[in-house]
């Protein structure tokens, strides 16, 4: 009989049947399976690494050696990461107000603008600030055009991230705030900009950790990034494994803790903020 | 005649071709509490917000304490710190706790010191007997909590006239009594309000005068003795039948 069965499998695989698959019970029945074959193959890599060792596969003595330079250089992965980040807020947050408050002009080319950071890839983007600029006679260094490659595909994103927050808030919120008193730039400041960021604050830390993996392009404009250490030891000594190990363990060390600090503070803004 | 606090002076207001308000000319005296009633789209809930500059005006005129309501700008942010207005759904800020709520406005807007508010503030939350829920959030907060601290941040800002558009109507009925109980405190503290509501009873308890709104026009005027007992025109008549309940047949012979 059907209704004996104990699991339910969805019969239509859409989305949404997926989605309700994984919210069903099944999933945490499964859990012990799921859990028991993740430490199983883990414990099967472990053994291999320490196989691999005696057979001298794994070069611990170069990744000792490299570290220092893998270090240098996911710092300046962060700073520039770090800096586009904080520049990309600064234009998305401008587009969103232009967008919201419909200025005239300004709010067709801030249109023209996002579609245009949203749909071309920052490679591309890259290029043309790094090779296009100085054609025209304007010359910056590497870290700065990898900045502002950053802020301009960073700006569209997060232009929509905060655009979708405010236009989250409910008009009757700002009425409220008008009639106790409170003039516009009051009423954003107070009412509309906490309740929008932290609507939006869930897509901002998507585009933050998207943002900081996107420096890994970086390596193309010649920046000394991790990307392009790890490709250049590769080039240099042909020690993959050990170049590219660290590469994954330095780029989960830098986006992990972003991760990790942004689900807390979902969370947080969650409960000081909604549920009205 | 008390001193005039709001006149309304052939007020227009219409939404594109739909006319909404039409030729509305009234006045509120000090302490005076009005109530409008009529059916639904007739216009009651957009006349209150035309006094609060949420909408704006296709003719007439709007004078505070014999000044005219600016349309925008700086004038009418400052005039709109005299017209103190509660919603219908509320509209506590959800980020700020029900404090906060009330100390925004007198704080950026008038510039008090927030020990000065806060001890004005706490007072009136008792007042409405809320004084523990200070430090709630909105959300923590029933329907007729939430409502009466959303009197209570209205009053602070000490208004000429208090707008009331419809607060009941989101409520459960039961928490509706204590609303209303806050705004018949009000009344008798001599208040100038200007009341929106689909409470009869209540209506008649509060005001010293109703006006009738129906097509866009105010249809009638008068005390709520006259209006209720001996409605002049056949519309309001129409209006006040549909709330009184009345069986056409009886199956059981009344009790007597």
């Amino acid at each position: 009989m059907v209704g004996d069965m104990g699991y339910h499998f969805p019969h239509v695989f859409g989305n949404e049947a997926i989605i309700c698959y994984l919210r069903s019970d099944s999933v945490v029945r499964w859990l012990p399976w799921i859990i028991g074959n993740i430490g199983l193959s883990a414990a099967q890599g472990i053994l291999r690494i320490k196989a691999s060792r005696k057979a001298g596969f794994v070069n611990w003595e170069f990744i000792m050696k490299y570290l220092p330079l893998y270090q240098k250089a996911a710092w300046l992965t962060v700073r520039i990461g770090l800096c586009g980040v904080a520049l990309s807020v600064l234009i998305g947050l401008m587009c969103a107000l232009v967008q919201h408050y419909r200025v005239p002009l300004l709010r067709q080319l801030t249109a023209c603008y996002i579609e245009l950071s949203r749909n071309t890839p920052l490679l591309i983007q890259l290029f043309f600030i790094y090779y296009g600029l100085p054609k025209l006679g304007i010359k910056t260094d590497a870290p700065s055009c990898g900045m502002a490659g950053l802020a301009f595909l960073g700006g569209g994103y997060m232009a929509e991230a905060f655009r979708s927050g405010i236009e989250a808030v409910d008009k009757a919120q700002m009425e409220s705030a008008y009639s106790l008193g409170l003039d516009r730039w009051q009423t954003f400041f107070y009412v509309l900009l906490p309740q929008a960021v932290s609507i939006s604050f869930p897509a901002f830390v998507a585009n933050v950790i998207f943002l900081l993996k996107e420096t890994s392009v970086f390596s193309a404009i010649s920046l000394m990034d991790l990307m392009f250490t790890a490709k250049d030891l590769i080039g240099l000594y042909y020690q993959t494994v050990e170049s590219l190990f660290l590469l994954v363990v330095f780029y989960l060390l830098i986006l992990l803790p972003v991760s990790l600090a942004g689900t807390l503070l979902e969370r947080r803004i969650r409960y000081a903020g909604f549920g009205v | 005649m008390p001193e005039e606090v709001l006149a309304i002076r052939h007020l227009k207001k219409n939404f594109g071709e739909l006319t909404v308000l039409e030729d509305i000319s009234f006045s509120v005296g000090e302490g005076e509490v009005i109530v409008i009633v009529g059916p639904s789209g007739c216009g009651k809930s957009t006349l209150l917000r035309c006094i609060n500059g949420l909408e704006g005006i296709q003719g007439g005129e709007i004078l505070l304490r014999g000044t005219p309501v600016p349309k925008k700008g700086k004038d009418l942010t400052k005039v709109r710190q005299k017209i103190g207005m509660v919603f219908q759904n509320y509209e506590l800020f959800p980020h700020l706790n029900v404090l906060e709520n009330i100390l925004l406005a007198p704080m950026k807007v008038q510039k008090r010191t927030r020990e000065d508010v806060k001890e004005e503030a706490l007072a009136m939350l008792s007042r409405v007997g809320l004084e523990s829920k200070a430090e709630s959030f909105p959300r923590q907060l029933s329907g007729g909590q939430k409502q009466r601290v959303a009197i209570v941040r209205t009053l602070c800002m000490h208004p000429d006239i208090l707008l009331f558009d419809e607060v009941t109507a989101a409520l459960d009925p039961e928490m509706v009594r204590e609303v209303l109980d806050v705004i018949l405190g009000l009344a008798e503290d001599g208040k100038t309000m200007l009341i929106v509501t689909h409470e009869m009873q209540f209506a008649r308890a509060v005001a010293d005068r109703v006006i009738f709104l129906d097509n866009a026009r105010i249809c009638e005027e008068g005390t709520p003795e006259l209006f209720f007992d001996k409605p002049k025109t056949e519309r309001a008549r129409e209006f006040l039948k549909t709330f009184s309940f009345q069986r056409k047949s009886r199956k059981r012979q009344e009790v007597s």
